[in-house]
């Protein structure tokens, strides 16, 4: 309470940990703890993985593909809407922190984008019988990709760092509203052009403990996401403060360490 | 109106006026539209059926192309000698002029375009019947190009490496356009019918006027600012 | 259990290349995430450092010169 009474001006007494000099320690303490969740969680999903989940009865074993190809697919959009919702944020409310944060996302995203994409590909070649085919998911994915191959390289284009902020934020939502288009577009050419391909979710009679599985390596990712986007958002606000005094102190108690 | 109007005409006719004087620069883009369309059948060979079949596809892309490498024309000569700082500051609503600056330049490049498509259409053997179609899916596809290619020249505008880096940005979101655009005369020359696709076109259309000139007179004063 | 013996584990009915391959990616991704952030993490505090004794210490040119490579 103390430290929004002191600097009344920012007026955002209401997100306290929206102020950078708070969420900087706050983001080192958090993100340990996330790692070993996404650690122990990661652990137990591939237990579940490769020792109770059965056999698919169509694909064999193939199919334990899906216990990283579909959390990383459902991550990678998940993590593009954070980023828009964290650029919409920092757009209309003007804190730095929310911009910091859809940096620090995207390249987690663009990552659960390649993995999402290469397990496809994958899967496919023995499922498919082809590494690569225009199904209508595939193609979105990688669209998604080229977002944040896209948002990624604006941000780093801009020198300014105010304006590298807000304009990789209009692209990030430009991009959110876009994707649902894109997907209904693609599915649209899809199924004129295509006729019927495999698709990539099995049917209803998917084993409880599959489902289960997958769920627990998407709670993984989740937990994984967070620990990197707060480890990679730390020095970002280093170096963007650095003229704050919090910042010198923290320097001075790092000295010699680095 | 005439309040309203009266800038957006202004905008407008001097935009134009400004392109009439460079008009080298428009048949340019022409130019390029017409060469890349006619490279294809020395890539894929120039067997009738083939060439037929990919025709609304590479009138497509090669349209899509065109737009693409005419966007950066768009704010940039006006970043360069002021006008767009003096735009920013006047009292007019930004979303107003920057539409009549998408206008101007969809009637300088993409217009030409559009009228163009149907002669070379002929050159992949395109049933008549379908030309219409072609028009029309191209009329109204390519001002969404523009529109959406504004947001992303507005956003990298002055950048180093512009051009590569605003063809990123806006290649994926154009691919909606093209799947409907290619996808109506395709389904038109299938005997399908090609309304959906021009409804959905319209709606794109439609709403890209909406968002779009938002986003870009946001990502002008980002610029600019 | 759901492997007669680790052998047929590691054979995943034929499909090692890809499940493996798969997950080995995967990991090789993950991996090369962390150590390319703990990297940026280091570099950043680095130049974070230098930047602050130059300013604290160093002669004017240098500092401008700092100023400029920052």
């Amino acid at each position: 309470m103390m430290k929004e009474m002191k600097r009344p001006e920012r007026g955002k007494s209401l997100f306290r940990f929206a102020a950078p000099q708070l969420f900087y320690p706050l983001a080192g303490a958090l993100a340990p703890w996330f790692a070993a969740a996404a650690a122990a969680l990661t652990i137990i999903g591939l237990w579940l993985a490769f020792f109770v989940a059965p056999t698919d009865a169509q694909q064999g074993e193939v199919y334990r593909v899906i216990f990283i190809h579909v959390p990383a697919a459902w991550m990678s959009m998940f993590v593009y809407l954070i980023m828009a919702f964290w650029s919409a944020v920092g757009l209309v409310m003007n804190t730095r922190l929310s911009f910091m944060m859809a940096r620090a996302l995207a390249p987690t995203g663009a990552m659960f984008c390649v993995v999402a994409l290469v397990t496809g590909a994958l899967w496919g070649k023995p499922t498919w019988g082809a590494y690569w085919v225009w199904d209508a998911r595939l193609t979105s994915q990688l669209l998604l990709l080229f977002l944040y191959f896209g948002f990624m390289a604006l941000t780093e284009a801009i020198e300014d760092p105010r304006r590298a902020d807000k304009a990789g934020a209009i692209i990030a939502l430009v991009g959110a509203v876009n994707v649902p288009i894109i997907y209904f577009s693609v599915k649209w050419w899809n199924t004129l052009h295509q006729g019927a391909s495999v698709s990539l979710t099995k049917a209803p009679s998917m084993a409880a403990t599959m489902l289960a599985g997958m769920l627990v390596m998407a709670l993984a990712s989740w937990a994984y996401t967070i620990a990197v986007t707060l480890w990679r958002v730390r020095p970002l606000i280093l170096e963007r403060e650095r003229h704050a005094e919090w910042v010198a102190a923290e320097l001075d108690a790092l000295e010699g360490k680095v | 109106m005439s309040r309203t109007l009266g800038p957006f005409a202004a905008v407008l006719r001097r935009d134009l006026l400004l392109a009439w004087r460079g008009r080298a620069d428009v048949l340019v883009t022409l130019a390029f539209f017409v060469v890349v369309v006619c490279l294809f059948p020395f890539g894929v060979g120039a067997e009738t059926n083939q060439l037929r079949s990919i025709a609304p596809g590479v009138l497509w892309v090669a349209a899509l192309l065109a737009t693409l490498l005419s966007l950066h024309r768009l704010f940039a000569q006006d970043h360069a000698d002021g006008t767009l700082e003096q735009l920013l500051l006047s009292p007019e609503p930004t979303v107003l002029w920057v539409v009549a600056k998408v206008v101007a330049h969809w009637i300088a490049t993409g217009l030409p375009l559009v009228l163009v498509a149907p002669a070379l259409a002929l050159l992949f053997d395109v049933e008549q019947g379908a030309l219409g179609v072609l028009v029309l899916s191209l009329a109204l596809g390519t001002p969404i190009l523009a529109l959406l290619g504004a947001v992303g020249a507005a956003l990298t505008l002055g950048l180093r490496g512009g051009g590569m880096l605003l063809a990123l940005l806006v290649l994926p979101l154009f691919v909606p356009v093209l799947i409907f655009g290619a996808g109506a005369v395709d389904s038109h020359l299938s005997g399908t019918g090609a309304d959906a696709h021009i409804l959905l076109l319209g709606g794109g259309l439609l709403g890209a006027l909406a968002l779009a000139p938002v986003a870009c007179a946001a990502a002008l004063r980002i610029a600019v600012e | 259990m759901q492997w007669e013996s680790w052998s047929a584990f590691w054979q995943m009915g034929g499909a090692a290349p890809f499940v493996w391959g798969s997950y080995g990616i995967t990991a090789l991704l993950v991996v090369g995430e962390l150590i390319m952030v703990m990297r940026r993490r280091k570099d950043a505090l680095r130049r974070l450092l230098r930047l602050r004794r130059a300013k604290a210490g160093g002669s004017g040119g240098r500092r401008a010169f700092e100023e400029i490579v920052e």
